[in-house]
């Protein structure tokens, strides 16, 4: 679309020839152009951008993109299934306004004073997570969980001063990837290996006799999700830890926030550093871009020195009585040490923390107590009604949170055949596992936000596409 | 009516002695409220169950949003003038937020199939396109979180590349300049390579012998930003280009500091491999108090194979997610990117076009000259570099320490002291710091010549005040939510307390923060 020029451009206040004019008299050159003297002539464009020309009206603009975005399916529209890292939440009206306010969605940093209410709101994110965690340091939130155990294991590498870590061999995918980059290839000189510990194929849980096997006087870090990837909570918490412990080595846990309202957290089990997703907690899915990764552990300073990111403490202030926010033990991080620091830091989803705060106040511990009870209640219901689908299995019936393996080997269909049919019914049925190596299976998730009506809806439109 | 044009308001921020969430709230009082659960208890594994509810506030809804409200009121940011240098401080546009709050871009899952999410994807690949004119790259990704993050996605596609060609053991060192920003030299070196600062002379960046002295055939990668955060633009960047093309590295461009060349080079022209482009500021993203930002990575057709995953591509079925990449060097971040911020970016860019990108760079440059002109009428300011003569590019780094010689008040008392007029404290300076007493002024093309007027009214005021009476500076701010804070116990392993429970344990619960009571009660 080419619009007419029509004066200023909304977005920029200089945008008018008089402006522009009054500053090239007071800096006492002719053109703008004489302004641009530092970059050599054959540095400049050889040819003009190969742009259209701006849309200047926002009710074009707005109709363009409306336009093109509505193509698109969403929770909205169609009932959906599919977790594994990002999944369908309930997000309360007041969070989407507190982090739909200009004050909280532009500064860029400020001082400690002048952003002081952001920093409130950034220590209320570390406080009442800490609370769910029963853990005294949490850190601000780095970009995803999977960036959390990567900066994690680091951190149990550098405070080990070894280079081998322990995880499962059943992994997301995702987050795997990530921990790999995280740990480096083999030919750089601080590559950290990653060993795979078998996991039972009757339980789902770590096999505890391979687990010894692996974990050796050259082990940094044990690291292992409840729940797992596949839904399963690790009953074996405590034992895991104490193999860990016995052989020198941090045991880092994964968590789910949402769980912890019913069950215990990391921490009681011998969790040294704790990691998980933050987008549970009242942030949108947003195609992926709704994750973030919390880390806490235990308020010791051989932990505290090694955090990558930025830790937000509260102090006194010059008037007695009142206090304020400032960074505890910034000079580690990147921006005071260069390449010295401790990995990098930088913009994050800091945004994405102040939902956190909203949401934890919003619930409190009964709603924590409620959403954790409603989660498993619905995810069990829906797991027992797919059961009752001639052909198709549970892979493991219990002792999982919101997300469960559906086998469908059984109706001799596909995963993905299944869920295309389920498109039909306005359904996106569960991430297929097919590619990972489990045949004809599919993990799904089911949440607060699922009625048991959707869950009926679903089982239907299953016994439907696996008829033979 | 008075005019207004030199008046400097009489600013106070808002006070609402706001209680810490964890001291709010009554028993049994909620915000939100779940449909009533079947038996939960028999679910549970054996032990897991939880014994003691977290200590979380209780609140009523309405309690909730009031104390955030409050919370956000006490925030300054950007609600009136910030030239925040590096940062590139832009409307972020409203019209753009309405759009990816909607559920059609907030309620969308990223594994959903591909044809449910065309909309989407085809955004990406036209923004995609959008960059690749503004660069010459051949491709971009968005799946880094920030600028730094992108500059890590180059650390893994340099490992990817290097490690295909077998040279990756010997190609171990990564050559930066010491005006880089400090997340280049931080993601090279957790990336598990040797950083090489190259430091600044006398023309203000490094010279090609320094270059051609730390080049070697374990060059993997030069990474460098131009022009840096003084504003100065290194004219020899093509001749550093090509030597570390002779050596076998490649080289990245990174854009942080866009604004004052967009639509004026492209990186490619000039000869780099890859560049970096932050959403967040250059393309009208807002930065969230320290995102969800998106760095955006493009790179040349040699390089885009070992991209992470996945990556938008359009055939002629439409828009689709390409993970089947053999060479991708993997992920840096689950998924795809900060879409929402990607759409926004993608809004500014159509809002732009060609000609509101180069007249945006234009009026960047045009207003920090006009601020270089103007600024250095004030006493006690300097101008880094002083013996370079050319106007500078879209931002410039300024000293104080004539100020702090003089009077005691440095960079930080008057970082402190701005926010008192309603003026978003400056930035300073990455580490090290450089120039002595630091600050870095960018006025970016959103802001009127009146705001800038302004903002330098307030420098010289403080300036003033700084001469007649430095007390008054050192001891700002004075018309804040709270006074200054005291910094001891940050660093004090005794003293720090990064929750709540870590307060009230290392300071108990009649401590002077404790002590506030709900009025409830």
């Amino acid at each position: 679309m080419v619009m007419r020029e029509q004066g200023g451009h909304p977005w920029m206040g200089n945008s008018l020839p008089a402006l522009k004019q009054q500053m090239l008299d007071e800096i006492g050159v002719g053109s703008i152009e004489q302004l641009f003297e530092q970059i050599p002539q054959d540095h400049r464009l050889r040819e003009a951008l190969d742009l259209p020309l701006g849309i200047r009206s926002e009710s074009a603009l707005r109709r363009h993109l409306t336009d093109m975005l509505s193509k698109n399916e969403s929770a909205d529209t169609h009932l959906t299934f599919l977790g594994a890292g990002c999944w369908p939440h309930h997000v309360p009206a007041v969070v989407d306004e507190i982090v739909g306010r200009t004050e909280f969605l532009t500064p860029v940093w400020g001082s400690a004073q002048s952003d002081f209410g952001r920093n409130q709101a950034w220590f209320e994110y570390a406080s009442q997570l800490g609370e769910l965690l029963n853990m005294d340091v949490v850190g601000l939130p780095v970009y995803s969980w999977g960036c959390a155990i990567g900066h994690a294991l680091r951190m149990a590498a550098r405070l080990t001063g070894r280079r081998e870590i322990v995880i499962a061999e059943v992994f997301d995918p995702e987050r795997l990837s990530v921990v790999e980059n995280y740990c480096e290839p083999t030919d750089m000189p601080n590559h950290i290996k990653i060993r795979r510990v078998k996991v039972d194929a009757k339980s789902g849980l770590i096999d505890l006799d391979d687990l010894k096997v692996k974990v050796t006087s050259k082990t940094a870090a044990v690291y292992f999700e409840t729940p797992s990837y596949l839904g399963l909570f690790e009953t074996n918490a405590a034992e895991i830890a104490r193999i860990a412990r016995q052989h020198g080595a941090e045991t880092i846990v994964g968590v789910d926030p949402l769980t912890l309202g019913i069950v215990r957290p990391p921490a009681d089990f011998g969790a040294d550093i704790v990691v998980g997703p933050t987008q549970p907690l009242g942030v949108h899915m947003n195609c992926g871009g709704g994750v973030g990764g919390f880390m806490a552990s235990r308020d010791e300073e051989r932990y505290v020195r090694e955090y990558n990111g930025f830790l937000i403490s509260i102090t006194e202030t010059q008037k007695p009585g009142q206090f304020g926010f400032g960074l505890a033990s910034a000079h580690q991080t990147s921006y005071g040490m260069r390449e010295n620091g401790k990995d990098w830091t930088g913009n994050s989803v800091y945004l994405w923390a102040i939902a956190n705060a909203v949401y934890m106040s919003l619930l409190g511990p009964q709603g924590f107590r409620e959403i954790g009870e409603l989660i498993i209640t619905q995810s069990h219901y829906a797991a027992r009604r797919l059961a009752e689908i001639p052909g198709v299995a549970i892979r493991y019936p219990d002792g999982f949170f919101k997300e469960f393996v559906v086998d469908f080997a059984g109706t001799g269909k596909a995963v993905a055949a299944i869920n295309k049919k389920l498109r039909k019914h306005k359904i996106f049925g569960g991430k297929d596992l097919t590619p990972e190596g489990m045949k004809q299976c599919a993990l799904y998730c089911v949440t607060e936000v699922h009625s048991t009506e959707d869950i009926d809806c679903l089982a239907e439109a299953i016994a439907q596409a696996v008829k033979p | 009516m008075t005019d207004k044009t030199n008046h400097l308001r009489d600013y106070h921020a808002p006070v609402w002695d706001e209680p810490v969430v964890m001291q709010l709230g009554y028993p049994g009082r909620r915000g939100q409220v779940f449909p009533q659960a079947g038996a939960a208890s028999t679910l549970i594994p054996k032990g897991l169950a939880r014994t003691h509810a977290p200590a979380l506030p209780e609140m009523s809804e309405p309690e909730v949003q009031r104390h955030y409200l409050h919370l956000c009121q006490e925030t300054l940011g950007m609600l009136n003038i910030s030239l925040f240098g590096t940062c590139t401080m832009k409307y972020n546009a409203r019209v753009s937020e309405a759009i990816a709050q909607r559920p059609f871009v907030a309620d969308v899952h990223p594994l959903q199939p591909d044809d449910s999410m065309q909309g989407i994807l085809q955004a990406i690949h036209e923004f995609d396109l959008g960059l690749r004119a503004l660069s010459g790259m051949d491709q971009f990704i968005f799946q880094a979180g920030g600028g730094a993050d992108a500059a890590y996605t180059n650390c893994v596609v340099t490992r990817a590349y290097h490690k295909s060609r077998g040279e990756l053991k010997r190609r171990n060192e990564i050559i930066t300049s010491i005006q880089a920003h400090p997340c280049n030299a931080a993601t090279a070196a957790a990336a598990g390579f040797k950083v090489v600062t190259l430091n600044l002379e006398e023309n203000g960046y490094p010279s090609v012998e320094a270059l051609k002295a730390a080049i070697s055939d374990r060059t993997a990668a030069l990474f460098i930003n131009n022009p840096d955060d003084m504003g100065i633009y290194n004219p020899d960047i093509k001749e550093w280009v090509g030597l570390v093309h002779e050596a076998g590295g490649l080289c990245f461009y990174d854009h942080a500091n866009f604004n004052g060349v967009m639509g004026k080079i492209k990186a490619r022209e000039l000869g780099f491999d890859a560049c970096m482009f932050m959403l967040h500021k250059t393309f009208g993203a807002p930065k969230g108090g320290g995102g969800p930002a998106v760095g955006a990575y493009g790179c040349t057709e040699a390089l885009a194979p070992f991209l992470p995953k996945p990556v938008v591509v359009k055939d002629d079925k439409g828009y689709r997610l390409d993970y089947g990449r053999k060479k991708s060097a993997g992920k840096i971040r689950e998924f795809f990117g900060n879409v929402p911020q990607v759409l926004k970016a993608y809004a500014w860019l159509l809002a732009m076009g060609r000609d509101g990108i180069d007249e945006a760079s234009d009026i960047s440059v045009l207003a920090n000259n006009y601020m270089d002109h103007k600024l250095r009428k004030i006493r006690g300011l300097s101008r880094s570099n002083p013996g370079i003569t050319k106007h500078r590019m879209e931002m410039t780094r300024w000293s104080l320490g004539q100020l702090k010689t003089d009077t005691g008040c440095g960079t930080v008392e008057v970082a402190n002291r701005m926010a008192d007029y309603g003026i978003d404290p400056w930035w300073m300076s990455h580490e090290p710091w450089i120039v002595a007493e630091p600050f870095t002024p960018e006025a970016g093309e959103m802001y009127s010549k009146e705001d800038l007027d302004y903002w330098m009214a307030v420098v010289a005021k403080i300036s003033e005040e700084a001469y007649a009476n430095p007390e008054l500076v050192k001891s700002a701010p004075h018309k804040q939510a709270i006074a200054q804070i005291k910094g001891d116990a940050l660093n004090d392993p005794a003293k720090w307390a990064i929750t709540w429970r870590a307060y009230l344990r290392k300071h108990g619960k009649g401590g002077q923060a404790g002590d506030k009571t709900h009025a409830a009660e």
